[in-house]
This record gives C-alpha cells, structure tokens and sequence, in this order.
C-alpha cells in the first residue's frame, strides 16, 4: 500500500475520469475488489437473463443465453462462497447472495404452468391421488353413513329434532306433518329454465365453499371435518326419513340422485382429503410431522381442484335436469350415471404417470 | 460476539430469519424469512386489488346489463331475461375465478409472487430447497379462507353482537378461540408459517433485487493514495488500524455510500479521536476512503490467514 504501481500512478495523472471506468482492474487497490471487477461481467448477464425470466418467462430468453444459464449461475454462486472468505464489501456480498437467491428460484422454478399441470391433472393425476387416500375415503363414508343413520332415526323417535337438525330458511315448507301433496310439490318440474342457471351458479359457490371448509378443517387434526360431515348427513337423514315417512322415499331419492351421486361423493372426497391431513398429522410414522403434513396436503389440494370441478357439475345437475326431467326412472338414471362415470373414472382409470417422468428428465437436464 | 457465531455482523434479529437452502448441486444459498408485518402488508394490498376487480367486473357487467336491458324491454321479454341472466352467472363465477385464480396464477408465475408480495418484496418459495410446484400452491391458498378470512368475518359478527347487546352465548366464544388459533398460528413457529404453509410445505422468504454497487476502493482517494483536494497522502500504522473490526468497516462503507457530507464529518472526527489524530476540516471524505481502503487491506489480509476481527470490542 506504501508505492503506487505504474498504472495506478498514471491514472492519477490522467485525472478522475479514467479513474470512473470500472473495468479498469488493475485500478483496483484492494485483491478482493479486483476479484469483483473480473467477474462482475458474468454477475451482470446472468441478472439481465434472470430478469428477463422473471418478467416473461422462457419465451424473452433466447437459446445462447438459456445454455449460459446454468454455468453462469454456478460461477456467481461460486463467487458467493468465494467473497464470503475472502471481502469485506458489503455491498457486494449482499448483491451476490440476492443474485444467487433470484437465479436459483429461476433455474428451479415451477417446471410447469398452470394449464400445463391442468392437462397432467385431468389425464389421470386427479384419479391416482383419489385412489392414494383410499383409507380415509372409506373412514368418511362411514361417517356420512352412520351421520345418515343417526339424523333418520332422532327424527323418528322424535320429531323436535327435525326442527334442530334442519335450518328453518332450508326447510321451508318441508316439514314433519306437512301434506304429502307439499312434499310432492317440492320435487315436481320446474316449467322453464329461467333463473335456474343463476341457481346453480350460486349453489356451485355455496358447495364449493362448503368442501373447502372440510378440506381446511381437517388441519385441525381430522376432528372438525369428521363432526362437519356427520352434521350434514345427520341433516340428510332427517329430510330422508321426512319424505318417506309420507311414502314419497323412491321419489325423493329419485330426485336427489340427479346431483346427490356427484354432490355427496364431492362432499365425500374432500372431507376424506381434509382428513387425510389430519390423520397424517396426528399419526405421521417415522416422519416429522411438518413433512407428514407436507406430504398429505400435496396431496389432498389435488383432490381438493378436483372436488371444485365436481361441484360445477353437481351445480349444473341439480339447476337444470333435476328440476326439468321428469320421473324418478329418468332421474335415478342420470344420477346412476354420473355415479357409475365417477367411480370408473376414479377407480378403473390407471393411465402411466406420463408427467413425472417428463419432469425427472427435465431435472436431470437442468442439474446436468 | 463470540467467535462461535459468524463474523457476518448482523443484528440479531435479522440473524434469527436466515436460513440457508441448500440445492441440489450442494450450493448454500441464504434466504430470509419476511416479516410477518410484510406479508400483512402484502395481503392487504393483494385483498384491496381483489376488491377493486370485483368492483370494475361488476360495473363491466352493469353497463353491459343495462344496454342489454335499455332498448330491448319493450319486444323481446324472454331474450333480455336470457341475457340477464347469462351476465348474473358470469358475475358470479368471475366471483369465484378472481379469488382464487388471482392467488394461484400469480404464485405459479416464475416470480413466484402476487402484486402485493412483489411490492413488499417477498416470494413464496418451497421449504428445504425444492421445487415449487401447482400442487403446493394450490394447498396453500386453499386454507387462506379458514385462516384469515372467516375468522375476520368472525371477529366483527362477534363484535356487532355484543355491542348490540345479544348474548350469542359460550359457542361463539368457543368458535372464536378456535378460528383466533389459526389467525395467530404463524406467530407460534419461528419460520412464520402460517397454517396453509405448513400443508403446502413452503414458505415466504424475501426477494431482494439489489442493484451491484460501485467498487469503493477503485475511488478517490483509496485508489490515488492522496487527497484530490489538499493532496494529503493519509497512511495509517498498524495499531491505528486495529481499533475497528468487520463491524464498523461495514458500517463505514454504508457511510461512504448514502451519508450526506455532515455525517461523513461526525464519523471522520470520531475515528481521529479514536486513533489519536487531530481532526482537521474540509478533507472528510479522502481521509475515510484511505481509511476505509487500508482498514479493509488490513482485515482481508487477516482473513486470508484465517483470523477474522468481528467487532472493536473482539
């Protein structure tokens, strides 16, 4: 630090504006600062193509630059760990590590978009995760079972009870000693469409919300959805036993198979979802419980779109063909449809997971 | 400091939100945990976004209602009810497609991040240094309503009631003890997860975008050895050098880059008296880049033989 090199002392001479340019190296007075400058190049391409990423994805890259990517990413990374040992400039290190953080997220970004994971999710994803909760798809049905069960038999020994179990705005004129002419009346056809699509937009909203609360409710280890399911079905129950106390069951049953196959089985899959996550929590094995919830969730948010598309379905059934095909052969058809198309769909349906082996190859690629 | 923790000298509680993610080929890359006060910060501005498209789709769908409705009332009844309610279904999906779909699109985005987190400059990213993948997304903001939204909605019905003097009886407390659980679950884990992370496995860390600052010892005096001024040569021993550690270099820096000619003065007469030398005037900013330039020498020197000097008092 005593002598000044030749260069530098011709530099002085030269007056500040040589001394401004920045890739004047030997400038430098301090090694780690000219470890800097010798890279700093590379630092600054590899941002320009991370914000070109960032702001555009792949498409703003060209292929000259994506072929860097990699090595320049290890080279700033590399630096990084180099400067840690050996500079003291702050800034400098601080810009690295931020460079570092912001071309990771990119070079181990989402492989994949949204509709390009849609169109894996459809074709077969949906179907292997449905099939991967099995266990607790049959602990909710036998809750809804036996939550059925309980509402029809409170309801028969005591009829206060429908009153309890059934919300009053709900009911309407459904209700214990009412004629069986009212009853049949709520089943009968509507005359035409209208309004009809702007009830089932609206029970589509009031489904889906009702199946993302199972799914999040059973966070709290299961519990919540379990007593959700079985106060919904305790409701059913109640309804059930109401129509055919006044021999109107086939009909009934008739009338909500339209949308109850699809609706009930939704409502089934995301209380078994919300579930499996609770379980896995509070049992998780030899698993930390973090990964366990990990795991599960990945898992049950996939059921959980699934769940959204089906109440779609179950909001279009029960708006138009409930209320317009007539006759309980009719009805139960549809209804025996929809059920038969599921439980195939979920249960026959085994396509090669086609997708997870695009992803590995595009890993090892990027890792390559 | 002891010399157990890392010579990095940073405030502790910015210590305690680094992590380190380690990829695949083995590279530590350090993240921050955001605050939770940013990612409040980050959902309002994402909810006031959210609120302000739901009001332009609805005006969107009303003035086209009323041109619909307009002209057409008096001759063809069944067609305008056809339409009208074609727009009320509409209105309602868009509902339901700009809740959700605003969250979902966004985060699966290569930034990884809402408007609201980009503004306040934090990303979702995947706990341990995986992928981010849909599935993981989807999980987190499924669980965004149970966590937030009803237990907000909650709050004020509980609120209204009781100032209106209704009793809604022990279950409404139970109820709000029991949404307040999840709404205050990201203050009981020290990596602020909230609920819907946990079942997603991510987390929110900090993005930062810095921009490489200039070089310090290739300006001024660092690099002349002399003030541009006076001409000054400022050359500093051995033992004035060894008053300061890496602690008050890093703070010197950031002076020399922000400070205003004031504050450079108060550090410059500060650091004489410190070393013993009589503080003159006019030459502030040449005697701190010398002094910074062979501060730096000196403690880089040191670590390269491996003994680091955290702060003046190690």
């Amino acid at each position: 630090m005593n002598s000044l090199s030749p260069a530098r002392k011709l530099s002085s001479w030269l007056g500040n504006s040589e001394i401004a340019a920045p890739t004047d190296i030997e400038s430098a007075a301090l090694r780690s600062d000219r470890f800097r400058l010798e890279r700093e190049e590379d630092w600054q391409r590899l941002e320009e193509i991370v914000k070109r990423m960032e702001s555009g994805g792949l498409r703003k890259v060209d292929d000259e630059d994506l072929l860097a990517l990699p090595t320049l990413y290890r080279t700033a990374a590399s630096s990084l760990s180099v400067a840690r040992e050996t500079s003291l400039d702050a800034a400098t290190l601080s810009y690295l590590e931020a460079l570092v953080q912001r071309a990771w997220f990119q070079v181990y970004g989402p492989r994949k978009g949204f509709f390009a994971w849609f169109r894996g999710f459809i074709f077969g994803g949906w179907s292997r995760a449905v099939r991967e909760i099995w266990l607790d798809i049959c602990i909710a049905l036998f809750v809804m079972v036996a939550g059925a069960v309980v509402g029809w038999l409170l309801v028969a020994q005591d009829q206060e009870w429908f009153y309890r179990l059934v919300p009053v705005s709900l009911a309407g004129d459904r209700v214990p000693g009412a004629s069986r002419e009212t009853l049949e009346a709520s089943l009968a056809v509507e005359e035409s469409t209208g309004g009809l699509s702007t009830f089932a937009a609206a029970l589509f909203a009031n489904n889906a919300a009702v199946c993302i609360l199972a799914f999040a409710l059973g966070f709290a280890f299961g519990i919540p959805t379990l007593l959700l399911l079985v106060y919904n079905t305790a409701l059913l129950g109640a309804v059930l036993w109401l129509f055919f106390d006044a021999g109107l069951g086939v009909e009934f049953s008739a009338w909500l198979s339209v949308h109850g196959t699809t609706e009930l089985f939704g409502i089934l899959l995301s209380g078994a979802a919300g579930f499996h996550i609770g379980r896995s929590m509070a049992f998780p094995g030899n698993r930390t419980v973090l990964d366990a919830a990990q795991e599960s969730g990945r898992r049950s948010a996939v059921v959980m779109v699934g769940n959204v598309i089906m109440m779609i379905i179950a909001g279009l059934l029960e708006a138009f063909p409930r209320q317009l095909v007539e006759g309980h052969e009719a009805r139960f058809v549809i209804g025996g449809a929809f059920l038969v198309f599921w439980l195939a769909y979920f249960f026959l349906y085994h396509p090669r997971p086609v997708v997870n082996a695009e992803t590995d190859t595009r890993e090892a690629e990027a890792s390559a | 400091m002891s010399s157990a923790t890392t010579a990095r000298t940073a405030p502790a509680y910015l210590e305690k939100r680094k992590r380190e993610l380690v990829t695949p080929e083995g590279i530590a890359v350090p993240v921050t945990i955001a605050t939770r006060g940013s990612r409040l910060g980050a959902l309002v501005i994402d909810v006031l976004i959210i609120i302000f498209s739901y009001w332009l789709v609805s005006l969107i769908i009303g003035s086209i209602a009323s041109g619909v409705m307009g002209p057409a009332i008096d001759n063809l009844e069944a067609e305008v009810s056809g339409a009208a309610e074609f727009l009320n279904i509409l209105y309602i999906l868009a509902g339901f497609v700009i809740w959700y779909g605003y969250f979902l699109v966004q985060e699966l985005g290569p930034r990884g991040a809402t408007l609201g987190k980009r503004a306040v400059g934090v990303r979702v990213a995947a706990r341990g240094g995986g992928r981010l993948t849909p599935e993981a997304v989807i999980a987190r903001n499924l669980l965004r309503d149970i966590e937030i939204f009803y237990p907000l909605v909650f709050l004020f019905v509980t609120m209204i009631l009781s100032i209106a003097g209704i009793d809604g009886g022990s279950y409404i407390w139970a109820a709000l003890l029991w949404f307040l659980v999840f709404l205050l679950f990201p203050f009981f884990n020290k990596d602020a997860m909230r609920a819907g992370d946990v079942i997603a496995g991510t987390w929110v860390v900090e993005a930062p975008q810095t921009k490489l600052a200039d070089a310090l010892s290739t300006q001024g005096a660092a690099v002349q050895g002399s003030s541009a001024i006076t001409g000054a040569k400022y050359e500093f021993g051995e033992e004035e050098l060894s008053v300061y550690g890496e602690h008050e270099l890093q703070t010197l820096e950031r002076m020399l880059r922000e400070a205003q000619p004031e504050a450079l003065a108060a550090v410059h007469e500060t650091i004489c008296r410190k070393i013993g030398w009589d503080p003159g005037a006019g030459d502030e900013r040449a005697f701190l880049e010398a002094f910074y330039t062979q501060l730096r020498a000196k403690l880089e020197g040191g670590m390269r033989f491996g003994v680091r000097k955290a702060d003046k008092f190690s």
